[in-house]
């Protein structure tokens, strides 16, 4: 097991190092000083300000500055709003993005393997039909699409729900609803197929045999292990989510760090821009990191696999 | 030779004036070969899973709607006598009607028209994406999985570091620093976009490489590039158009979501995300039909290519046959 925690985490390094590097030289790529624009600056101020960003030194020598600066979550100021730092903005917006994102993962975990074992349990009846063709219209209809038919139908035409904003639970909920329906429809699918093969296996029968009761076999015995195949995709779910929360966070005006990060792009401000995306990118990849940790703590294969292999 | 006396038999009982003649009841020659013949012809791998694919009523249905769609793009706007940039100041958001059949938007455009365009722009996305990712993929996993041992470990490494690549937050970047086109959309996607392909085309070729029939085309001595590719691919197409299949949805949902933020494709040319984008403002005024369309057809498209997926999966898995 420890074998295995410091494979993924030599793996989750150099992911960081080729995402710290990447972003690096693609900052560089872009032609022109940040500071050419300024023209009320004079030489030895422009000096001093390429002194004090480092622009002066070799480019190796800035990549370890970078590297340095990145290891201590610190992703400099921004341009465009020169008062503030992009460790700013991502303290102001990301603790709500945060909320948001865990509110959806867990929505749609919990709805999508309800979905996915009701389907199973009632194999191509009316409600696997149902269930099924709740998931793949959930996983067609982008999540933009869907937000601005939830604010139409739910929030304008029949005003149950606000439309916007982010202040108490009741706003949450067509953010949320609109967030979590595709990945909710991914894990429906999964869940049910793996299940579907879980329930055909002789310990199911066995189990049946003994005269457990029906939600125990289902619960304790197939469910367990149905659900390591929804457990390996989290990561990537994840990922879809936290992208997802910019659109949703624009169309919902949640004042969240996709609101900065959008704003970031249409203004060009590639500090912001590069910071978000440093600062995602290590969020995703620690959290993949954390999935991956689980999956090998749950599935005695993985332990046993690393003994034979190699 | 009993059968023959079983025969004169049932003659002999037959009443008088039956209408079936006698020569009927006599028996078949007997033929060693014949038994043994195949009386229909047998069907290639293509052509059973072609059947199969016939009886999802679904999955055929999301193929039909995307030859349409297809045949929309290409031909659509002639269909059509405004212009995708064209705008006209007296048509500013007219509802759906005999002259605009989709209606217009705040500048005048002809929605239908626009329609088409955006169709051609993610549809050639999603298909680029799709192929690039299908060379890069098919090269770099049959290497992989075909050499194995020291190779393989160096290659799957590399791999999951790209795979742990938040994906839209690499095209994000690629975007930004690249400006927005068709072009760098389509090279954004497939950066790591590829991973994917790679490893199920690995999978596979591992698996087949330890078939009998593979050993046997090495001991005939044939060569290395001949096997993977008269052996390897051709076994392996089955996941792999699946694959390919399903990386086109995503591809024309990633173009919708990079519109979206304002990344995609620029005016005067039209793609489904930039519509819904543009008309995302006027939602709440009342003109639903510049956000329906755009909305409609990126959701049906990818419903499509969705259900053909699932289709040629159960189709193409000789497992499943049933």
């Amino acid at each position: 097991m420890t074998k295995y925690i410091i494979k993924r985490f030599l793996i989750m390094i150099g992911t960081v190092l080729i995402i710290a590097t990447l972003t690096f030289f693609l900052m560089h790529a872009i032609p022109g000083s940040p500071f050419n624009e300024e023209r009320s600056s004079n030489e030895v101020v422009q000096a001093n300000l390429e002194a004090h960003y480092h622009l002066n030194e070799p480019l190796f020598i800035q990549y370890l500055i970078y590297l340095k600066s990145i290891a201590t979550l610190d992703f400099g100021p921004s341009i465009k709003h020169p008062t503030q730092t992009v460790n700013d903005l991502l303290g102001r917006g990301f603790p709500i993005s945060f909320e948001l994102g865990i509110v959806t993962i867990l929505v749609a975990v919990f709805s999508g393997i309800i979905l996915g074992v009701l389907a199973a349990l009632k194999h191509n009846g009316i409600i696997d039909y149902l269930a099924m063709t709740i998931a793949v219209l959930g996983i067609s209809i982008p999540n933009f699409v869907l937000a601005t038919l939830l604010i139409q139908k739910l929030a304008v035409d029949w005003d149950i729900f606000p439309a916007a904003t982010w202040s108490s639970p009741v706003h949450m909920v067509l953010p949320t609803l609109a967030l979590a329906t595709g990945p909710m429809a991914i894990i429906a699918r999964l869940t049910r197929s793996s299940m579907l093969e879980v329930l055909t296996q002789d310990y199911i029968k066995t189990a049946r045999a003994k005269g457990l009761m029906p939600y125990k076999i289902i619960i304790k015995h197939a469910l367990k292990n149905a659900l390591m195949p929804v457990v390996t995709i989290l990561g990537t779910l994840l990922a879809g989510i936290l992208t997802g929360t910019f659109v949703i966070e624009k169309i919902f005006a949640i004042p969240g760090m996709g609101r900065y990060f959008i704003e970031s792009i249409n203004q060009r401000d590639y500090p912001v821009i590069m910071g978000t995306t440093v600062f995602y990118s290590f969020f995703l990849v620690f959290m993949l990191f954390l999935v991956d940790i689980a999956y090998g703590l749950l599935d005695p294969r993985i332990k046993m696999h690393k003994k034979e292999g190699e | 030779m009993s059968m023959n006396h079983l025969a004169e038999k049932q003659k002999k009982h037959s009443p008088a004036g039956n209408d079936i003649p006698d020569e009927w009841f006599k028996p078949k020659e007997k033929n060693e070969s014949d038994s043994e013949k195949v009386v229909r012809p047998s069907l290639s791998y293509w052509q059973d899973a072609w059947r199969r694919l016939l009886k999802n009523k679904l999955a055929i249905g999301g193929l039909v709607f995307l030859i349409l769609l297809t045949f929309m793009a290409i031909f659509g706007p002639m269909f059509s006598p405004y212009s995708v940039s064209e705008s006209v100041r007296a048509n500013q958001n007219q509802p759906p009607s005999l002259s605009h059949w989709f209606g217009t938007d705040n500048l005048g455009r002809d929605v239908f028209t626009r329609t088409w365009y955006g169709a051609r722009i993610s549809l050639f996305v999603g298909l680029m994406a799709a192929l690039i990712d299908f060379f890069i993929g098919v090269i770099y996993g049959g290497i992989a999985g075909y050499k194995g041992g020291r190779t393989d470990n160096v290659m799957m490494r590399i791999i999951e570091i790209l795979y742990g690549l938040p994906y839209l937050l690499v095209v994000i970047l690629l975007l930004v620093v690249m400006g927005p086109s068709l072009m760098t959309i389509i090279i954004a996607l497939t950066v790591t976009g590829w991973v994917g392909m790679a490893r199920i085309v690995r999978g596979q070729v591992m698996q087949i490489k330890n078939y009998e029939f593979v050993l046997a085309s090495k001991s005939f001595g044939t060569k290395t590039s001949r096997i993977i590719r008269k052996n390897l691919l051709p076994n392996t197409m089955g996941p792999i158009i699946v694959q390919m299949t399903l990386t086109v949805p995503t591809a024309i949902f990633a173009e919708a979501f990079l519109s979206f933020l304002g990344l995609g494709i620029q005016s005067p040319y039209a793609s489904w995300g930039v519509m819904a984008n543009d008309a995302l403002g006027t939602i709440l005024s009342g003109h639903w039909w510049r956000l329906f369309f755009p909305a409609f057809f990126i959701s049906a498209t990818m419903f499509a290519f969705n259900v053909l997926g699932d289709g040629l999966q159960d189709a193409l898995d000789p497992k499943l046959r049933r």
